[in-house]
């Protein structure tokens, strides 16, 4: 377990730009005798991926959850754009700008495309719903992130798994968030599917936005994520900068095969620097 | 949605070919309708494949009936028998728009037959017994249906009792209430010529056929041109719109129908009240369904609850609204039942006024599954349970082969309702 000091000494290295829009420092939370997160820390910043990873049971989906408002933490402070806020409700998430998009996509199978694009946040006109506005923000949404759907008028029940996929995510996107968490996002994709969703987490870093990224593939990881949060036993096990880190060294501090991780990691980028 | 069909899904896919740079939003595979008439006809052909097959069935159907009863009779499609068909419709298929709501959800409501009945003995004690303001009774009776069905969504929606069992403790309940509030007569007429009684027997104007004639323009007229409107205002956007030909031909189609019916109500006694109040009801609650914020809330909340609920919508108070508009609109159909059979009594909206009003939910093209529906099925519906009714009633058919031919058309409708929904599952629609 690294102390904190030796975590933000890495953090410090990965990203020297500005302050991050969302930290959470020494966050813990408890479900009854279990401890499911102990003081955890976690930065994203604007433009950046954050690959969040672990075994089962390791607290991913709780960390998420707890940035999502769905639990709110027991002890720590989450900070958002420098200042301290707190996150109780799923509300308050959505209202500073985290949208988050879980692994079951929860769209309605019977609404088209723009009624679940814009459901609970419809376009009105004369207090009725204003369809054209809404199908043409729609159509302009997907053509800015490249994501190709037969037709923004058919039920969503029509759509493949990947297409489902990037309509879940750009939902995410209509509420003009500055944190998107990803939970699980190509798990059940083919081949194909993976790399388009691949391709759209990439467009969300370029237009400035944090993403959370969690999953269990590290090519994924590798191939989208600039940063690596490891979670092993609902603790941190180390902050890895993609570029310079192993597949392997990724996978001992997911695993606990090798404690000493991260103090091997700064060994070497101690000597590196000398 | 599980897993296990995503990844089927997925893995059946067909690869997509590479997307240049600036891809066009349109797939490749999107069977896009050609412009023009030969590419309505074409869509059509597609639709009625994939299990989609809209009001066509119930049309047809209609078609069917008012044939069959016309060669049998002779007079089934007379002036006078269209007439009393439009009049009676409205009681049953107010009771079958409040069916719809319901059916949206994905739930059923059993008690809306003695909620009809309830409301019409409240109406009528107050304003023959108590000497109440007949319109300050009517309000009174669908003010508590209106709490009834806030009473059953609360234990549905908060509580988490099954709205079968909630609404069947209902059935039982209320027209008990019923009971009790007629007393031991058990009958009361109602008021000659007051409010109550002048529901199901005014006739617009007094008959004059310019009611009926402006009424059949104005519903042409404003369809067309929201239709217009619309078509123009998403050709301005760059959207896809109707053709003018296809616009030309539903309001001509719709035309031809509402000018044929106000003829053959001129024919005989005019512009029945109750119809134009069962119409424009019809109308306001399909704005409101797909229109309107709250009816995208109810459709959502239909399709899956837990996007609903993700999506911030208050999942339990959509809950609750439904089962408070169905009993509204089947105590306004109770109001209407107890105009035309002249009083409220102990038997009103019992034995089977409740499976009607479903039946031609259903028959109609409502979803008994969810998610899936519109008002109008309510009118569409009600139309063929009543011509059958109807014209069983002058062929003389005794009570018990009604009762049979209803339950198989019911059941007809179900099994259409269901095999689309399969047709529709293996097209990718459902």
């Amino acid at each position: 377990m690294p102390k904190s000091g030796g975590w933000h000494g890495t953090k410090e290295m990965v990203h020297v730009t500005g302050a991050p829009v969302l930290a959470l420092r020494g966050v813990s939370k408890r479900f009854g005798a279990v401890q499911a997160l102990t003081d955890v820390h976690l930065e994203v910043h604007a433009g950046e991926v954050v690959a969040l990873v672990g075994d089962n049971g390791a607290g991913k989906s709780t960390l998420v959850k707890t940035i999502a408002g769905v639990h709110p933490i027991d002890e720590g402070a989450i900070e958002w754009e420098g200042s301290k806020v707190a996150i109780n409700r799923p509300h308050d998430a959505q209202a500073l700008g985290v949208a988050t998009v879980y692994q079951d996509l929860a769209l309605c199978d019977n609404l088209d495309v723009v009624g679940n694009l814009f459901l609970g946040r419809e376009l009105r006109r004369f207090g009725a719903l204003d369809e054209v506005a809404m199908e043409k923000r729609a159509k302009e949404l997907l053509d800015t992130l490249s994501i190709r759907i037969p037709s923004v008028r058919i039920p969503i029940a029509a759509l493949s798994g990947g297409q489902r996929q990037v309509v879940a995510i750009a939902r995410a996107l209509v509420g003009d968030p500055k944190i998107v968490i990803l939970d699980e996002p190509t798990a059940a994709l083919g081949v194909e599917q993976t790399a388009q969703v691949l391709d759209l987490v990439e467009r969300l870093r370029d237009r400035g936005l944090g993403v959370i990224l969690i999953s269990h593939n590290m090519a994924d990881v590798k191939a989208v994520a600039d940063t690596v949060a490891v979670l092993r036993l609902g603790r941190n096990n180390g902050v890895f900068e993609v570029a310079g880190t192993s597949h392997e060294e990724i996978i001992s501090a997911i695993t606990g095969a090798t404690e000493n991780a991260v103090t091997r990691r700064q060994a070497r980028l101690a000597e590196e620097a000398k | 949605m599980t897993t296990d069909q995503t990844t089927n899904e997925a893995a059946e896919q067909a690869p997509e070919p590479a997307a240049p740079a600036a891809a066009p939003a349109v797939d490749p595979r999107l069977l896009v309708r050609e412009a023009g008439f030969a590419g309505y006809i074409a869509e059509f052909k597609r639709k009625m494949k994939s299990g989609d097959l809209g009001s066509v069935p119930v049309v047809l159907g209609l078609i069917l009936i008012g044939a069959i009863f016309q060669g049998i009779t002779g007079d089934f499609l007379n002036a006078d028998n269209l007439t009393n068909i439009t009049k009676w419709v409205a009681g049953p298929g107010l009771i079958a728009v409040g069916i719809v709501f319901v059916l949206l959800l994905g739930e059923i409501d059993l008690s809306l037959g003695s909620i009809a009945g309830v409301s019409a003995a409240i109406a009528a004690v107050l304003s023959v017994r108590s000497g109440l303001n007949e319109w300050l009774a009517c309000l009174i009776a669908i003010a508590a249906a209106v709490a009834i069905g806030a009473l059953h969504g609360f234990f549905f929606a908060k509580i988490g009792v099954p709205a079968f069992v909630v609404t069947l403790a209902g059935l039982l309940a209320w027209s008990g209430l019923q009971m009790y509030v007629l007393g031991d007569k058990g009958t009361v007429n109602v008021l000659n010529d007051g409010v109550l009684a002048n529901l199901d027997t005014y006739f617009l104007g007094d008959g004059d056929v310019a009611f009926t004639w402006g009424f059949a323009i104005l519903g042409i007229a404003l369809f067309g041109a929201g239709q217009f409107l619309d078509a123009k205002r998403r050709g301005d956007a760059g959207l896809p719109a109707r053709p003018m030909s296809e616009i030309a031909l539903r309001t001509g189609v719709l035309a031809v129908i509402g000018l044929v019916a106000a003829y053959m109500l001129n024919q005989d006694r005019g512009l029945p009240l109750p119809l134009v109040i069962f119409l424009s009801i019809v109308v306001i609650t399909d704005f409101v369904l797909r229109r309107t914020s709250y009816g995208r809330q109810i459709f959502a909340v239909g399709g899956s609850v837990e996007a609903a609920r993700r999506a911030g919508i208050n999942v339990a108070w959509v809950r609750i609204s439904v089962f408070m508009i169905s009993a509204g609109m089947a105590a306004l159909g109770g109001l209407f039942i107890a105009s035309q059979q002249g009083s409220a009594d102990k038997l009103l909206g019992s034995g089977n006024v409740l499976m009607n009003s479903i039946a031609a939910a259903v028959i109609g093209g409502t979803s008994l599954f969810g998610g899936r529906g519109k008002t109008w099925s309510a009118l569409l519906g009600i139309l063929v349970i009543q011509s059958i009714i109807t014209g069983l009633d002058l062929v003389h058919v005794n009570q018990a082969i009604q009762y049979m031919i209803t339950g198989a058309v019911l059941l007809g409708a179900v099994v259409l309702d269901s095999v689309s929904r399969r047709t529709q599952k293996s097209s990718g629609r459902g």
